[in-house]
């Protein structure tokens, strides 16, 4: 059964939290807290960018999988803040592991789902038996505009995932994608900032994608929410995976551990991908996870996941996303602005 | 192999000389040390420089100075050494004379630093480390010694006074000094309170971006009575390299290249440490002049911050260090330094040293090294 | 005006700068990064690649706050010799941490970073740091 061999999280050891941005635009920190569920988020050091986080990511995702990284075919990575307009990211990173020369790479990009897209296309690769194992990637190191709403949640992180046919941690029981044109958010070439379209962004982006997807894939596989241990959603925020979850019939139980966002914020192409690598910390062999990505434009893949007996044996051969979220130095405003180079010296 | 005397010494002030070029202070310097000597023609010349190319854009040095020194077809050869050039140039040209393939030859040494930003001086001094594995992540050479005087203080308990203590004793030295950058005495307290540069080490342990030039003529000693009445004789020439970079050391406190040119040099003159009245060392920060008395073989491993405490390196102390104010207080023009450590003994030796003179001085020592230790070059001068 | 990061320059330099690559005198054992023709040690010319460890301990450090241009927004920074857990060292910076906590003998884990950049149009020179290893 096609699966996941290894998997690696990474977040940046520096944190703003809400109190700290509202204060500078003299908004009410309590209240958004309370809307959005974020309390702080991640912010990257100067010299961090999406490819040394996917780096960081692809590293732990290879000590748990144990396997040589000349035995992967592909490597993709999803992100929507990458260094180059125009060079891959996926090659640096596969130079980096040591998977050069006999590998496929190329960079995704479909906003915040550019991660879980480049799982799924393993997954594919694998399943065809084109390729032993594959990375996918999903690193992000977004920028939120200031005195925006999106700069609550516009944070740096995200996971990586080897996926291979022999002796899998977790397998991959059953894909769903689902797929419209919907312009919810958007940057066009050149500009530094995205745009979005306000409320346009829950209804008819957000929700209706994640839950046609969940929905086809229960429906696929034949399975209800009852069924699950687990569930993982894109998180833009706290708030809008709960009512989702909550609209399908899950539990707060079965989505607290991969609810990361109130202390990460949004890692974009890195979101639900984090949330499932926090879940995967503390699963046993037998659960059963959804997780349901979403990216702007729109779109949602979902994943059912069975978790088995490895899981126990390579878990703490790399750092889970709690001692992580443990490994902190907050910050100020000044710093923040200072590290975003949205001050320039 | 004959003997070789030096006969003649001239450099320029040392300092930020906005009004003159590379090419015009070599020549002020070169003039100043053939009319001092009386020469009326030389046979060749060997110039330090370490970086022409880095900090003005000019090579070719080699055709560039006996051009504007007006004495062209001359052979000339431009030796590059880090901030070792200098003492590599005295030591081709000693060679060249010793060996008898030349009488006349002039020495010198020229750097013209100010003409960059600073952070571009920082770059281009760089070139001395090694670029890609100590410059490329980020070193520079305030940097390399700060790690030096880290471990020191570390291995043998070292002090931040201690460190201090070196420079307040070469700008009291170098305020007595006409051609030094600095003139003027500075406090402990100053020091300790001065800007932080690459922690422990502080802007008043470093030593200045200068301009300068400096030049000697040497000549057979046989001939030497022709020119001068008090000419200075070499008779230590020592010279050895270490690991260009820092961290391919065993041990980072002892500049190994200092303990092996010393060596050679003690052994060619027949002398010992103890039989050395004066040293010029290459004091580029302070904790590398207290390294330096310690592998030149002045005082034991691990000692040099205590003795410098007790006053050993004071003009009239045990062995007085860098009378001259040192690369602290005279300015560190990189391809010049070396020669003008030498001028500072000749004229120690000469007894010409005015406020600065140590007595009875029959035997000096110069001390030049490069980069972080990576060569060094150690002459020995003896009253003739 | 010449910059450390020339583009022929950065990509010979990925193994060691990327993947750690030194390379061991096959006759004495000696490790050499960045690796080289000769042995220093015995002189023999016959060497195996080997990947250094990715952990170590400070050897010595300070904190530069003058750097040379291309580091400039970066100043105030730390930079440290690591003695890896082999006994290879190597100069590199150390990040996310308080200055105050850094000492000698503190364990430390390398990790990919940025290193400079060609301006904000050249290629990005990628290569080792390291930070604090968590006890």
């Amino acid at each position: 059964m096609v699966g996941i061999v290894g998997y690696g999280a990474y977040i940046p050891k520096y944190r703003i939290k809400v109190e700290e941005i509202a204060k500078v635009w003299g908004e009410d920190a309590e209240a958004l807290k309370n809307n959005l569920l974020l309390e702080e988020k991640t912010v990257p050091f100067l010299d961090q960018d999406s490819v040394t986080i996917g780096v960081e990511e692809a590293q732990s995702a290879l000590r748990r999988a144990l396997i040589d990284p000349q035995e992967i075919g592909a490597i993709y990575i999803g992100s929507e803040s990458k260094p180059y307009a125009v060079k891959p990211s996926s090659s640096i990173i596969a130079e980096a592991i040591g998977a050069i020369p006999q590998v496929h790479t190329a960079d995704f990009e479909f906003a915040c789902k550019a991660g879980s897209e480049s799982v799924f296309v393993c997954y594919g690769l694998v399943k065809a038996g084109l390729i032993k194992y594959g990375l996918g990637i999903g690193a992000d190191t977004s920028q939120g505009a200031p005195h925006e709403a999106l700069e609550y949640s516009a944070a740096a992180g995200g996971a990586a995932y080897i996926i291979g046919e022999e002796d899998t941690l977790a397998d991959i029981l059953e894909t769903f994608s689902y797929t419209t044109d919907t312009p919810d958010f958007w940057r066009r070439d050149g500009e530094f900032y995205p745009r979005h379209g306000g409320r346009f962004t829950g209804e008819p982006a957000y929700f209706k994608h994640v839950l046609g997807s969940a929905k086809g894939i229960m429906k696929k596989a034949g399975l209800k929410p009852n069924d699950f241990t687990y569930a993982v959603f894109h998180q833009p925020n706290g708030k809008f995976p709960l009512m989702a979850g909550k609209r399908l019939g899950f539990s707060m139980e079965q989505m607290k551990p991969g609810l990361v966002a109130p202390k990460v914020g949004n890692t974009y192409s890195g979101c639900s991908l984090l949330g499932l690598a926090a879940t995967l910390d503390v699963s046993k062999p037998g659960d059963l996870i959804l997780m349901t990505s979403f990216g702007s434009g729109a779109g949602s893949d979902s994943f059912v996941i069975k978790v088995k007996e490895k899981i126990n044996k390579v878990r703490n051969l790399a750092p889970t996303v709690q001692e992580m979220l443990d490994d902190k130095i907050y910050i100020d405003y000044g710093k923040y602005v200072r590290y975003r180079r949205m001050i320039r010296s | 192999m004959r003997d070789v005397a030096i006969i003649g010494t001239g450099m320029t002030k040392f300092g930020e000389l906005w009004d003159k070029s590379l090419r015009d202070i070599f020549v002020e310097a070169a003039l100043k040390a053939i009319d001092n000597s009386g020469v009326k023609k030389i046979d060749s010349m060997y110039i330090g420089n370490f970086s022409g190319g880095l900090f003005v854009g000019q090579e070719h040095l080699a055709s560039l100075l006996p051009d504007y020194l007006g004495v062209t077809p001359i052979p000339t050869t431009r030796v590059e050494s880090a901030c070792a050039s200098g003492a590599l140039a005295l030591k081709q040209a000693f060679l060249e004379v010793a060996s008898g393939f030349s009488d006349i030859v002039l020495a010198g040494g020229v750097e013209k630093m100010t003409d960059i930003a600073t952070n571009e001086a920082t770059y281009g001094l760089a070139a001395a480390a090694d670029r890609e594995y100590e410059a490329f992540q980020g070193i520079t050479f305030p940097g390399l010694y700060a790690l030096i005087a880290r471990r020191h203080m570390y291995e043998y308990g070292t002090t931040r006074e201690q460190l201090a203590m070196v420079s307040v004793k070469n700008h009291k030295n170098g305020a007595k000094n006409p051609n030094a950058q600095f003139t003027f005495e500075i406090t402990m307290d100053q020091v300790l309170n001065s800007n932080l540069i690459a922690d422990p080490l502080r802007l008043l342990d470093c030593s200045p971006i200068t301009d300068g030039a400096a030049a000697v003529i040497i000549c057979p000693a046989e001939m030497a009575k022709e020119y001068t009445d008090k000419p200075i004789k070499i008779i230590g020439v020592g010279h050895a390299t270490d690991t260009i970079a820092l961290t391919d050391r065993e041990d980072i406190t002892t500049l190994k290249a200092t303990v092996e040119a010393s060596k050679r040099a003690y052994a060619m003159a027949g002398i010992k440490p103890e039989d050395i009245d004066l040293a010029e060392v290459h004091d580029c920060f302070t904790i590398a002049e207290i390294c330096a008395i310690e592998d030149l073989g002045f005082v034991k491993k691990g000692e040099g911050g205590k003795a410098t405490e007790e006053g050993l390196t004071l003009i009239d102390g045990k062995i007085p260090i860098n009378p001259s104010g040192g690369l602290k207080s005279k300015g560190h023009p990189v391809g010049a330094t070396g020669i003008a450590q030498v001028i500072e003994v000749v004229a120690q030796l000469r007894g010409e040293a005015g406020e600065r003179q140590v007595k009875d001085a029959k035997i000096g020592l110069t001390h030049n090294l490069g980069g972080s230790g990576g060569s060094v070059i150690v002459h020995i001068l003896e009253v003739m | 005006m010449v910059t450390g990061v020339t583009v022929p320059k950065t990509w010979r330099e990925y193994p060691q700068r990327y993947r750690l690559e030194a390379n061991q005198c096959i006759k004495c054992g000696k490790v050499f990064f960045p690796p080289r023709l000769i042995c220093s040690k015995c002189k023999s010319r016959e060497f195996k690649i080997v990947k250094l460890p990715e952990e170590g301990k400070i050897f010595s450090f300070t904190i530069i706050r003058t750097p040379s241009s291309e580091f400039k927004e970066y100043s105030p920074f730390a930079l440290a010799i690591v003695e890896l857990d082999n006994e290879v060292k190597l100069t590199t910076q150390v990040v996310d941490c308080d200055f105050k906590d850094l000492e000698i003998g503190k364990r430390v884990k390398l990790v990919f970073r940025k290193i400079q950049e060609d301006g904000p149009a050249g290629i990005i020179a990628y290569g080792y740091k390291c930070v604090l290893a968590k006890l």
